[in-house]
């Protein structure tokens, strides 16, 4: 957190790159075109997030990959201070689909960020891996 | 209490590859587990007790329970001792179902050295390759934030405000001021907490616990032991323990695994929450302590604000006296791990040995709880219920 009197170089926040394996690699793939990608049963019809190669519901394999629109609503957040390079919001977003998912929310102005706001996707590229997933205020 | 006769291995699977480079070391997990349940000719919701070693990323057990979508968990162990630990783990299991403590217990074990050797001994490769590491990593969360999400969510469903929790911090600062050792000694208001400078919104500075050294330890002995020695007897009565986790999505931020670890133990101990004379209860931030206070039933879900309000967790003012040392607030959080300095509080409670200024008179029922992890995400829940004899 920036002190009084602290003097400090100001610095972006890296975007960690997420750790591709196996199981994600087309999460990942998708993410450089663009899409995100989520978890969708075919055994019982619910849909999940982080995707995974079989449901965390009803352990099935019969999972598949689906898009999402991208549309989404805030369903909590809070503005980091304690930052050195400047505040960022960290966010749970609901997607239309229905999967509550972790996010920042960027490129928008703090005060207006409310619980149940509309936000869509955005993606930002990340510290020498793929695009991440990010909303903004719709 | 013997093991024998008291457990069974009722299911075994051993994965048929041998190279797996197209397959997570979590998902290695999964599909062991798929395999021993179906050997066994059970579900995954019949698991209620997970064992698992340091091959398993991440937060081992929490992180693989969140994975795997193992909701009924009830018991986890993930004691490590290399390659022996799954054997100890089956030893364990058999305990913890002897004790009741679970009925179907998953061992699992997976790795790939051959195909992706993990640059160090552990084979899980630690927190990076955790399944959710790629997935939340990149959002710069940290306890700060993710518990403080839950507190606005809590206060967009509930109405509490700041000040409420401010409450919590002002209780804790009363009791320090007694506390030799206590790293925060002043006595705060709530004005102070709430113009103290915003660390992660809605959370101010002093809604948030102290950073410390230091440590603790606690010896437990067989009723044999504790009759021949001279000092007060504190008997467990009851234990209870539940992880919780982002569920596939299904995330809800307003309450914590406190609402299956509580009614366990006070349904062991057989007693409730109103016999409580005294509760140590784990401060990482005063929104931890509001919604462990209503998911443990000391008030109604959402009214919490309200209960911690006005001084009432100030010992001597208050209806449920709490972190009479000062807890992580002001007192002491060593390795910001904070859930052993609540049993030791507890046990002066009972013992009679807290400061004079905070003991409880004729306390005889504490609880000591604690949460591991984060609000936000994923975490571990314990409540231990405690007598003084």
């Amino acid at each position: 957190m920036s002190e009084p009197g602290e003097k400090k170089a100001p610095a972006v926040r890296k975007i960690f790159p997420p750790a591709v394996n196996t199981e994600t690699e087309r999460f990942w793939k998708a993410a450089e075109e663009g899409k995100l990608l989520y978890g969708y049963c075919l055994a019982c019809n619910e849909p999940h997030y982080y995707p995974r190669s079989f449901c965390p519901f009803c352990f099935s394999e019969r999972v598949e990959w689906r898009q999402a629109s991208g549309d989404a609503t805030v369903y909590a957040y809070s503005i980091m201070y304690r930052s050195p390079t400047g505040p960022y919001t960290i966010a749970y977003v609901e997607l239309a689909e229905g999967p509550r998912i972790l996010t920042n929310l960027v490129d928008c102005d703090f005060e207006k960020i409310a619980i149940d706001a509309a936000a869509k996707l955005v993606w930002k590229p990340s510290d020498g891996g793929a695009p991440v997933p990010f909303f903004t205020l719709a | 209490m013997s093991i024998k006769g008291k457990a069974y291995v009722m299911g075994a699977f051993e994965h048929p590859t041998r190279e797996a480079p197209d397959k997570s070391v979590a998902q290695l997990h999964a599909e062991c587990a798929r395999g021993a349940l179906a050997d066994a000719g059970l579900n995954k919701d019949d698991i209620d007790g997970y064992f698992c070693a340091g091959d398993a990323p991440g937060f081992g057990a929490l992180s693989m329970a969140d994975y795997m979508g193992l909701r009924n968990l009830r018991h986890m162990d993930s004691t490590e001792t290399g390659g022996s630990s799954y054997i100890l783990h089956v030893g364990h299991a058999a305990e913890a179902i002897a004790a009741g403590k679970c009925s179907v217990a998953l061992i699992t074990l997976a790795g790939k050295p051959r195909t992706s050797p993990p640059g160090g001994g552990r084979g899980g490769g630690g927190f990076a390759a955790a399944p959710e590491a790629a997935f939340e990593m990149p959002y710069g969360g940290t306890t700060h934030n993710q518990y403080a999400m839950c507190a606005t969510r809590h206060m967009h469903e509930f109405g509490t405000t700041s000040e409420q929790l401010a409450w919590i911090k002002v209780a804790a600062s009363h009791h320090a001021q007694w506390n030799p050792h206590a790293f925060l000694k002043e006595v705060v208001t709530v004005d102070d907490v709430v113009n103290s400078p915003m660390i992660a919104t809605p959370l101010h500075r002093l809604d948030c616990c102290v950073v410390t050294d230091g440590g603790g330890a606690l010896i437990v002995t067989s009723p044999e032991v504790a009759k021949q020695l001279d000092r007060p007897k504190v008997k467990v009565l009851g234990a209870g323990e539940a992880p919780k986790g982002t569920y596939g999505g299904k995330v809800d931020l307003t309450f914590t695994g406190a609402a299956w670890s509580g009614p366990k133990a006070f349904a062991e101990a057989g007693v409730k929450p109103s016999d409580i004379k005294y509760a140590s209860i784990y401060d990482s931030f005063t929104i931890t302590v509001l919604m462990q206070l209503e998911d443990l039933g000391f008030c109604e879900k959402g009214r919490g604000g309200r209960f911690v309000a006005d001084g009432n967790l100030i010992s001597g003012v208050g209806k449920l006296p709490f972190n009479t040392d000062g807890g992580g607030l002001c007192n002491n959080h060593p390795t910001n791990r904070g859930g052993i300095t609540k049993v030791i509080e507890a046990v002066r409670q009972l013992r009679g040995e807290a400061h004079p200024k905070v003991q409880v008179p004729s306390c005889d029922l504490a609880i000591a709880h604690g949460t591991g992890g984060s609000l936000g995400t994923r975490h571990g829940s314990a409540t231990l219920i405690m007598e003084r004899e």
